[in-house]
């Protein structure tokens, strides 16, 4: 009696709202192989009439395969880095006793509720000191511990049994080998999701990238894309749309192909 | 897959505690298995801090510490020039906490902060909740594809989103201005006019973040008693009815976390204005954490240090807050 009514009329209400989610979207890829002439014309036209790839080849004519390559390396370490500090971390927190453990879950819990706005002048100033400021471990060092990361890899390793400890230890597996040789295979599922949401993040960052980089050859994607679009190009659409594609394409690539790990991994965090 | 076996895991009651666990309780007992679950304990303990340290080191430089100092700063007068020597400037007490609200730009951006929330974060629940309610209905073929459209934006990188929505606005040959034309309605310059521009950043944030709400709403919405509903149609409560008393307090801790995580998200925007407007026009689009970074970029970092915890708190009290009204009931 509720299933049945009118499925149809969700089906209408469900696809406009789609159409009108996705059409910044479509307008940004359209858009990006559209010549200016045709970018600033009344009233705007659908399809390109005459496609170009000039405004992608103006793009790498400024060094965009190097923010590119930036944007890679550093969310592929920082990704890795959360991967292997946060699944050892959250191991020992699941099933080990030992020191300062509670105080230490305690501190990492309170520090997923501080914005990184309070952070990142001090991140800023130690990273100065350090001798890093516009550098490329100076985009990855402060993101590779995240207490989301940590609280994830817990959760996880809470779910799996106990028993391997015990057996792993009547076996006579050594108590750190238990976690690399027992544990560890089994995280699949725990990394795919974690991996895909610290890569998008890394991906998608802006605030320390901008703090940091200070030239192009440090710069991400997004921050090169913010500067251009503030800049006097502002009204260089073409350029703009062109570099915005670049920036979305890659991650809409990943979540089409792995759409259900994103979506696990924000229910998942939402849940707990 | 992750989410199943954990949340089901989760839910069995915790392994009882075993000898190696239990052990430093039993310390003092000299009897031989004790001491044999000591070294085990001891083993365990020692492999417990060795996982730990990686982490714990780096966290501990680079977020626990940088948090200290933060707090430190906020009631100095550290500016650009002591970046060397970031412990020798003068202790001034609360005067960057007073002069920050003494600041009409600072007040213009809390102003504007205040309405970002209390417009944004509304609109972001109630889009997410009502995807959520539609997708859950029940033999609806293509769920997948719908719900993987509506978290398109969510996936995306806030500039290349913000670029792509600016050149949406534009006042002459604006997608949203050309639409509105085939209806008559000769729409504003959105972002130039100080009355729309705000207006318009809410409206991208609700379009960018309301698939977050919708996911965990529809994990939400899995603990909702369909046989609850069915005898409340039977009895003839209309859908509203329905949706007031069976489904809203079925989800009602579901509705708590989303309320707090938006919130806590919305009382930080940035990226928008600073992508967008710049701030403008005449400051109606400058947010609380925009203006941080530009007190940053003036390198008075203690007059942002006290900026930025003072988002802080007003997030902590916001959730606080949040926490004992939705509690109550």
């Amino acid at each position: 009696m509720i299933e049945r009514r009118s499925p149809v009329l969700t089906y209408v209400i469900l696809t406009a709202f789609l159409l009108l989610v996705i059409t910044p979207f479509v307008w940004m890829i359209l858009g990006s192989v559209k010549t200016q002439g045709e970018l600033l014309r009344v009233p705007p036209t659908w399809l390109p009439e005459e496609p170009t790839w000039d405004n992608f080849r103006r793009l790498f004519d400024r060094p965009f395969g190097h923010y590119f390559r930036n944007s890679t390396v550093v969310a592929i370490a920082v990704t890795l880095g959360n991967l292997i500090f946060s699944s050892m971390f959250g191991y020992a927190l699941a099933h080990l006793t030992f020191p300062f453990k509670r105080v230490l879950f305690v501190l990492v819990l309170v520090c997923l509720m501080i914005p990184g706005l309070v952070t990142f002048i001090p991140q800023y100033v130690l990273v100065v000191n350090m001798g890093l400021a516009n550098t490329i471990p100076a985009l990855i060092l402060p993101f590779l511990v995240q207490p989301f990361s940590v609280f994830l890899m817990r959760q996880f390793f809470l779910g799996l049994p106990r028993e391997l400890l015990e057996a792993g230890r009547i076996d006579g597996v050594g108590e750190v080998a238990i976690f690399f040789r027992i544990y560890l295979p089994l995280a699949g599922p725990a990394f795919a999701t974690l991996g895909i949401l610290t890569f998008l993040g890394s991906w998608n960052n802006f605030l320390w990238p901008l703090v940091v980089s200070s030239s192009e050859s440090t710069y991400t994607l997004p921050v090169a894309l913010a500067l251009i679009s503030t800049g006097q190009n502002q009204t260089d659409y073409g350029l703009l749309l062109a570099g915005a594609t670049l920036v979305v394409l890659p991650i809409l690539l990943v979540f089409l192909f792995f759409q259900r790990y994103f979506i696990q991994g924000i229910a998942t965090s939402g849940i707990k | 897959m992750t989410t199943q076996s954990a949340s089901s895991a989760a839910a069995l009651p915790p392994p009882s505690p075993t000898g190696s666990r239990g052990s430093h309780r039993g310390r003092g007992s000299a009897s031989r298995p004790g001491r044999r679950r000591g070294h085990r304990a001891a083993a365990e303990a020692r492999a417990g801090l060795l996982l730990s340290l990686p982490f714990v080191v780096l966290f501990g430089i680079f977020i626990a510490w940088p948090v200290l100092q933060s707090m430190f700063m906020s009631f100095t007068d550290m500016r650009i020039t002591d970046i060397r020597s970031p412990f020798a400037v003068d202790f001034v007490g609360l005067d960057n906490y007073i002069a920050a609200f003494h600041d009409p730009v600072f007040r213009r951006a809390a102003l504007n902060t205040g309405v970002f929330v209390l417009v944004g974060v509304p609109l972001t629940i109630i889009a997410g909740l009502s995807a959520a309610i539609a997708l859950n209905r029940g033999a609806l073929k293509l769920r997948g594809l719908f719900r993987m459209g509506f978290y398109t934006p969510v996936v995306t990188s806030i500039v290349a989103v913000a670029v792509v929505w600016r050149f949406l606005l534009q006042p002459e040959n604006g997608l949203v201005n050309t639409v509105l034309g085939w209806v008559g309605i000769d729409g504003p310059n959105w972002l130039g006019d100080e009355r729309t521009a705000l207006l318009s950043l809410i409206v991208m944030a609700v379009w960018r973040n309301f698939g977050t709400s919708m996911v965990i709403f529809l994990a939400g919405l899995q603990a909702v008693d369909r046989g609850l509903h069915e005898a409340a149609a039977l009895d003839g409560a209309n859908a509203w009815q329905r949706f007031r008393n069976i489904t809203i307090p079925s989800i009602r801790p579901t509705l708590l976390f989303v309320l707090v995580t938006t919130s806590i998200g919305y009382l930080q925007f940035f990226e928008e204005p600073f992508v967008m407007t710049g701030g403008g026009p005449l400051n109606s689009t400058i947010s609380a954490s925009m203006y941080t970074y530009n007190q940053f970029g003036f390198g008075n970092y203690g007059m942002a240090g006290a900026m930025a915890y003072l988002t802080f708190i007003v997030i902590g009290i916001v959730t606080l807050a949040q926490f004992r009204l939705m509690r109550e009931k």
